[in-house]
């Protein structure tokens, strides 16, 4: 349907395409896979008119076409997902459809527009409350009111970038299950991601980028495993070890204790209920749970941006409670938010300079009249290098990939030995490669005596670090346990709130 | 890798600079032409009427030094605005802080008339300050509590503390001849003023305080603390850069700047309090520094482009007969151009 001939695209300090050819059929769903910073993004933003290439042609059912701004590639049929969604929180599901209609009329016809989303929605398993407001719907449905708008204003090609990013399991497999819909009606979809399993389990053909280039395009029934982490990487990974690397459980001195906080949420956001936690140094605790159960506000708690209204926050026997940042901040917590480009750092910033920001006391020179900005680059190259993670120290931090962000966000909170780390979905969005390393520098950061509370979705990788596992829901701590005494069912179950509250504390 | 792109981005900057100052330029003569079919349709020569305007003002020493009397006030009304909107904050309340300062160097000026110039002026400038900073606190503090948007409550007090002014004059420190000014400064109580014109000592504030502020945002920590503000206030806090703290902090330092302004105009140009002798300095400079996007440099432009119009423009109401709003009009034109900046104006990005 759409084909891409030598499409190049330069950043200031990357090429992050470089002459890609790439054919996109009708009733196909073609997976593109690559490593973090590989060019995945890039080149299909390029083709959604969001950048514009320095080179190259596109051609539409083999007539060139010039798609040089989203509308023209709206009017070619192209549509796009977004990473993080595009909805307006405050409208309605039927609302949000409706801007996106083309030849909208200048009078609403509401029956209309709901008309045509309940044909559409039941037609490819989309269910969705038109009336509902977009803030009050779980990410897996705006993304199904995503997919939606685009059916409705008549796309052929559907771009996903990085969707199962944000799911859980079994929102994957539904969201699988409408992809697989739309190729037997003729779309053709693209499905950015770096996780094998995905593509392997719904793609038709695979592409692999490396490094802004084709590393290699197959076919899914010649595609194995192997074949693609060998085309990824261009060499065999690292085994994971990390199952029987864990010492015994040293009961170091309690970093953290939190004893009945509760919190009132603003807005959206989820309140802690009499929340008791304690961990330990040398110790990593898991925290189980669907995200918006009260994940980002137990973090917050603890870095000082939130208000305990109830409740005692001691840090290392000290109490801290309802000190602001830059206290908790100097007295060793860092943080690995869950989206380090809203929470962690400063856009148009180069890297260098969002390095220096958690400390920037630490780097001031002559009374804070100059920065010692050779510390900090060292500082953060001997981490970059322990973690095997290459830094771009003079690139602006907006330029750079998600991958690369939080990598730079991971090198930046793991330099100057922090007693506890939070790390929020440490992994999210890192390769397979760069996933490892950070693991494993959680790990030696752990064995070096810190305290780490640990956000994750990723039930395996809770089971295979967490030393203990808290399950969250609705805000309260439903269930504590060893990984060896429990089972993903189980914790899968208290995530969910099918489940009584049953807590056996060690 | 590093080492490479440092040493390319150090020829690059003089361009950048370059391109600054011809993209500045070019709005204006776009103002320039606009205004231009204004005075067409009213029936004055365009060209005449901006060589009258070029001529009374860069055509000899005396009209040169006029416009840089003019930039003073303007120059440092404008670092009020330029400093608060680096990390965000929309300070429109240099007219009040430039009030409130005027009157707090005054009283000085009018009280202690009998100190030496070398203590009586800093302590003038510091009261001009603290005056200007504690008008800023109020927006300050509201705002850094998340009570209130400052864009309102210092728009809202800028025409409290004009009121406050005459309530000073009109009660306590009138002349006796005149009831809408004081009495004149001792000699003490002045700038010193050079070359023998009326440019004086607060033109050497006002680049002193250009210069301190480009350093301090380019090279110190609380620049880069500033900046990470500006560009993310929640990662900043999450940082653990102190946001309430700069928030209030920042506000202040900028009323106290507007207030420096105000006491270098009673101290350095009028010798007096005048009711209502500002006529909008504040504004000016809150136009100005979104003229220029905050770059001090910008600003001096910026300031000499908005003092040749307005100097120039006095003139014009004489020699060409055409109401003085007229200049207004001009100055709306240059404002209008600049926030609808077309993309042709723009660097190239990339």
């Amino acid at each position: 349907m759409i084909s891409l001939r030598g499409v190049t695209k330069r950043f200031p300090s990357v090429l992050a395409n470089d002459r890609i050819d790439l054919d996109l059929r009708a009733g196909e769903i073609h997976g593109l896979l690559g490593e973090n910073g590989a060019g995945k993004s890039t080149l299909l933003k390029v083709l959604f008119g969001f950048y514009r290439a320095d080179a190259g042609e596109f051609l539409l059912h083999g007539q060139p076409v010039s798609i040089k701004t989203p509308r023209d590639a709206r009017r070619a049929g192209i549509g796009m997902v977004f990473q993080d969604l595009s909805l307006i929180p405050a409208f309605t599901v039927a609302e949000n459809i409706a801007l996106f209609l083309p030849g909208l009329k200048a009078v609403l016809d509401p029956s209309e527009i709901e008309r045509r989303i309940a044909e559409t929605s039941a037609r490819y398993g989309l269910e969705v409350e038109p009336g509902a407001l977009v803030s009050q719907l779980s990410i897996g449905t705006q993304q199904k009111v995503e997919i939606l708008k685009l059916l409705l204003s008549e796309a052929r090609l559907l771009i996903l970038d990085e969707a199962t990013r944000v799911l859980a399991p079994h929102e994957v497999t539904a969201l699988f299950e409408v992809l697989d819909n739309l190729r037997s009606d003729n779309y053709a979809i693209v499905l950015i991601t770096h996780k094998l399993r995905e593509v392997l389990e719904c793609a038709d053909r695979i592409t692999v980028l490396r490094n802004g280039r084709v590393a290699g395009s197959l076919l899914r029934t010649e595609a194995t495993d192997e074949k693609l982490v060998e085309m990824m990487f261009e060499k065999a990974l690292p085994t994971p070890n990390l199952a029987g690397r864990r010492p015994p459980l040293r009961s170091g001195a309690p970093v953290l204790e939190l004893c009945h906080v509760s919190t009132r949420a603003e807005g959206a956001g989820t309140s802690l209920h009499d929340i008791e936690l304690s961990i330990h140094a040398g110790e990593i605790v898991g925290i189980a749970g669907v995200s918006g159960n009260g994940q980002k506000e137990l973090c917050d708690a603890v870095l000082g941006m939130e208000r305990c209204v109830e409740g005692v926050k001691l840090l290392s026997g000290r109490d801290l409670t309802n000190e602001p940042v830059h206290t908790m901040r100097s007295n060793g917590v860092a943080f690995v938010p869950e989206n380090p480009l809203t929470m962690a750092s400063v856009p148009f910033m180069t890297v260098l300079e969002n390095m220096a920001l958690t400390r920037t006391a630490h780097y001031a020179r002559r009374a804070g009249f100059a920065v010692n900005w050779q510390a900090v680059e060292a500082d953060m190259n001997s981490t970059a290098q322990r973690l095997g993670f290459p830094v771009m120290f003079r690139a602006i931090s907006k330029s750079l990939s998600g991958g690369n962000l939080q990598r730079m966000v991971i090198v930046r909170e793991l330099t100057h030995d922090p007693q506890l780390i939070l790390a929020s979905y440490l992994t999210r969005g890192l390769d397979v490669q760069s996933a490892i390393a950070a693991r494993q520098a959680l790990i030696q950061a752990r064995d070096r005596g810190a305290g780490i509370l640990l956000v994750s979705e990723d039930l395996e990788e809770l089971f295979s670090l967490s030393d203990r596992l808290l399950v969250l829901y609705a805000g309260q701590v439903v269930g504590e346990f060893r990984p060896a005494e429990t089972d993903p069912l189980t914790i899968g179950h208290l995530m969910t709130g099918s489940e009584a509250k049953h807590v056996h504390r060690q | 890798m590093s080492t490479a792109s440092s040493a390319a981005s150090r020829p690059i900057l003089p361009a950048r600079l370059r391109d600054a100052v011809g993209r500045n330029l070019l709005m204006v003569l776009l103002a320039v032409l606009s205004f231009g079919v204004i005075l067409l349709l009213s029936g004055k020569d365009p060209i005449q009427s901006y060589a009258d305007i070029l001529r009374s003002t860069l055509g000899s020493a005396y009209g040169l030094s006029e416009v840089v009397v003019a930039m003073i006030p303007m120059l440092i009304t404008a670092l009020a605005v330029a400093l608060p909107a680096r990390i965000g904050l929309i300070n429109v309340g240099g007219e009040g802080q430039l009030y409130i300062g005027a009157a707090f160097a005054t009283w000085a000026a009018l009280t202690l008339g009998y100190l030496s110039p070398w203590i009586l002026l800093p302590l003038m400038m510091l009261l001009g300050m603290v005056g200007g900073a504690l008008w800023a606190f109020i927006p300050g503090y509201l705002k850094a509590i998340g009570l209130v948007n400052e864009t309102i409550t210092t728009l809202l007090l800028n025409s409290v503390a004009p009121k406050v002014v005459g309530f000073l004059i009109f009660g306590y420190w009138h002349s006796a001849m005149d009831t809408v000014k004081t009495t004149n400064f001792v000699p003490a109580a002045r700038l010193p003023a050079f070359f023998g014109t009326r440019i004086h000592l607060g033109m050497v504030l006002a680049l002193v305080l250009l210069t301190a502020f480009w350093f301090v945002m380019k090279y110190t920590r609380w620049g880069l603390e500033m900046r990470a503000i500006g560009g993310n206030p929640q990662a900043a806090r999450r940082n653990g850069i102190p946001l309430s703290r700069y928030l209030l902090s920042i506000m202040c330092i900028g009323g106290a700047i507007a207030g420096l302004a105000g006491m270098s105009q009673v101290s350095g140009f009028y010798g007096v309090l005048i009711l209502n002798f500002s006529m909008g300095l504040g504004f000016m400079g809150f136009l100005i520094s979104w003229l220029a996007g905050g770059d001090p440099l910008g600003i001096v432009l910026m300031s000499a482009v908005v003092a040749i119009i307005t100097t120039g423009g006095n003139l014009l109401q004489l020699t060409r007969d055409l109401p003085y709003a007229v200049i207004n009009i001009l100055l709306a034109f240059t404002l209008f151009v600049v926030l609808a900046r077309p993309r042709f104006f723009e660097g190239k990005k990339a």
